[in-house]
């Protein structure tokens, strides 16, 4: 099989993560493969198994995480040296740590970041990244604010934008996106290009419907592989229909707008 | 007897990270010793035990910790060879962040975490500029980006360390450590080994419990600084 390389990393074609073990050590129901362009849900209840399972994938699992999972890359174990080269290059991870612990001003920080990565004009890339920031945020921020001083929101629009814009990297792990503080549908046109493989845990039935398939979590392990039907796509569109209504009646309650047909006072 | 020591700053995870990749280390067959230098007090010789490796704890009290380290090495290492271990650790508490614990010859381990601020790789000094391998800890608890950040960081400092990310509390990338230690060095002793960094300097009048302030009390190793006319460097 050909090899593609971008941006100095390897991109695997399809990426497999085997049957591991749940919380009891019971065998997990089966191998789970990943193709690009593929958007995959992870559902379940909090603690059931769903972050576990994208931190096996972010650590390239080699059958040494509590799940006992190991990953393959286009059908095999990457080796040793492959395995961290690729570690930080192969994933790029949206977690649900809202928060930055870093002592660093924002642009200094995302100049450092595009520097990290190797950009040709790393001012450039961090301008640009602050700029799709802002415009994700609800409250906008300076360049020379505090890391630590954003809030939750604007710390996830910062994420969001870094990962989008710099952190270029063939697999996208998203974890609960929804909860971020920031316009949802934005932030997930501004991350999901299709030449990548998109794994996203969520409890939010439009973003999950939004994939091609949902795994079902249960006590630590994957119990179900569920493909979207015809059907489901129906009720998909009838959901998004809903929540930009809802959207619209928020818009408007917020500026102070009637809801009930009447015009503003 | 395969030496690799290991600092860091405190609770950075030096004792989760060692301690699983010790047990990795002896679930593949090689014996392990360890010997924890410390300042005043440690809880770390039970976690060791626990996991059935043979550990002491020495404590440097009122002395240099530094010194105390130096001159205790060689018997150290002879407690060790008399366990039958194949591996044998060294873990410090960082000694006091101005000097290194790394040894020419065996394998420098320097264990840091991403909560530390930015600037942490430089303010720690050679303990990470001399290390061979650099841990990183904590890292599930910061966006990628951070960890990214902070690794150029770590890199500027040391250019030719392996860096590794670890995770001490589920033991992710233990496994991967314990294999980098089964090949630090062969030493059969460490008479004659040279320290990567030199100790302090000291022998003045403190040194002597001297507690009184004041010109008139000092003797000895004496440094005076001058203050307000700019940075004056030591020669480290």
């Amino acid at each position: 099989m050909s090899t593609t390389i971008i941006e100095g990393v390897f991109v695997p074609r399809t990426m497999t993560l085997t049957a591991g073990r749940d919380k009891s050590g019971r065998p997990e129901a089966c191998d789970v493969s990943f193709a690009a362009g593929q958007v995959t849900a992870l559902l379940g209840p909090t603690g059931s198994g769903k972050s576990r399972f994208l931190s096996d994938i972010e650590s390239m699992a080699q059958g040494d995480t509590p799940t006992g999972r190991t990953l393959l890359l286009d059908g095999r174990s990457p080796d040793a040296d492959e395995r961290f080269a690729l570690t930080g290059r192969l994933v790029a991870q949206l977690t649900q740590n809202m928060n930055f612990v870093l002592d660093m001003g924002v642009l200094d920080f995302l100049t450092t970041h595009a520097e990290s990565r190797g950009a040709a004009d790393p001012k450039d890339v961090a301008d640009r990244v602050f700029a799709a920031a802002n415009a994700l945020a609800g409250e906008p921020f300076s360049p020379e604010i505090q890391l630590t001083q954003l809030s939750g929101g604007q710390s996830r629009a910062l994420m969001i934008a870094d990962t989008a814009l710099l952190s270029w990297s063939p697999v996208l792990l998203i974890d609960e996106i929804e909860n971020a503080g920031v316009d949802k549908k934005k932030a997930l046109e501004l991350l999901v290009q299709s030449d990548k493989i998109i794994v996203m845990a969520t409890h939010d039935p439009v973003l999950a419907l939004s994939a091609h398939r949902r795994l079902v979590f249960e006590h630590g392990a994957v119990r179900a592989v569920v493909e979207r039907s015809g059907r489901e796509e129906g009720v998909l569109a009838r959901l998004s229909a809903m929540e930009t209504e809802i959207s619209r009646v928020r818009e408007r309650l917020r500026r102070g707008a009637a809801v009930d047909g009447s015009k503003a006072t | 007897m395969r030496l690799i020591t290991v600092s860091g700053p405190p609770s950075c995870g030096k004792t989760a990270v060692l301690s699983k990749a010790c047990r990795a280390l002896m679930d593949a067959g090689t014996a392990c010793a360890v010997v924890k230098f410390d300042c005043l007090q440690s809880r770390d010789g039970e976690i060791y035990r626990e996991i059935g490796v043979p550990v002491s704890v020495v404590f440097s009290g009122g002395l240099c910790p530094d010194h105390f380290y130096a001159s205790n090495l060689e018997e150290a290492f002879a407690w060790a060879m008399g366990t039958g271990a194949g591996c044998f650790v060294i873990e410090t508490a960082g000694l006091c962040n101005r000097c290194s614990p790394h040894l020419r010859g065996a394998l420098g381990l320097c264990v840091i975490d991403n909560l530390m601020g930015i600037d942490a790789p430089a303010k720690i000094g050679p303990m990470l500029r001399l290390a061979d391998l650099v841990v990183v800890t904590k890292g599930d608890l910061v966006s990628q980006a951070e960890r990214e950040v902070y690794r150029h960081r770590i890199r500027q400092m040391n250019s030719r360390a392996v860096i590794r990310h670890v995770n001490g509390l589920t033991g992710q990338g233990c496994a991967e450590l314990a294999r980098i230690m089964e090949q630090a060095p062969d030493l059969s002793s460490v008479t004659d080994v040279k320290l990567r960094f030199s100790m302090p300097a000291a022998v003045c009048s403190y040194c002597l419990s001297e507690t009184r302030i004041g010109v008139r009390y000092q003797k000895g190793n004496v440094k005076k600084a001058r203050f307000g006319g700019g940075d004056v460097h030591d020669d480290h």
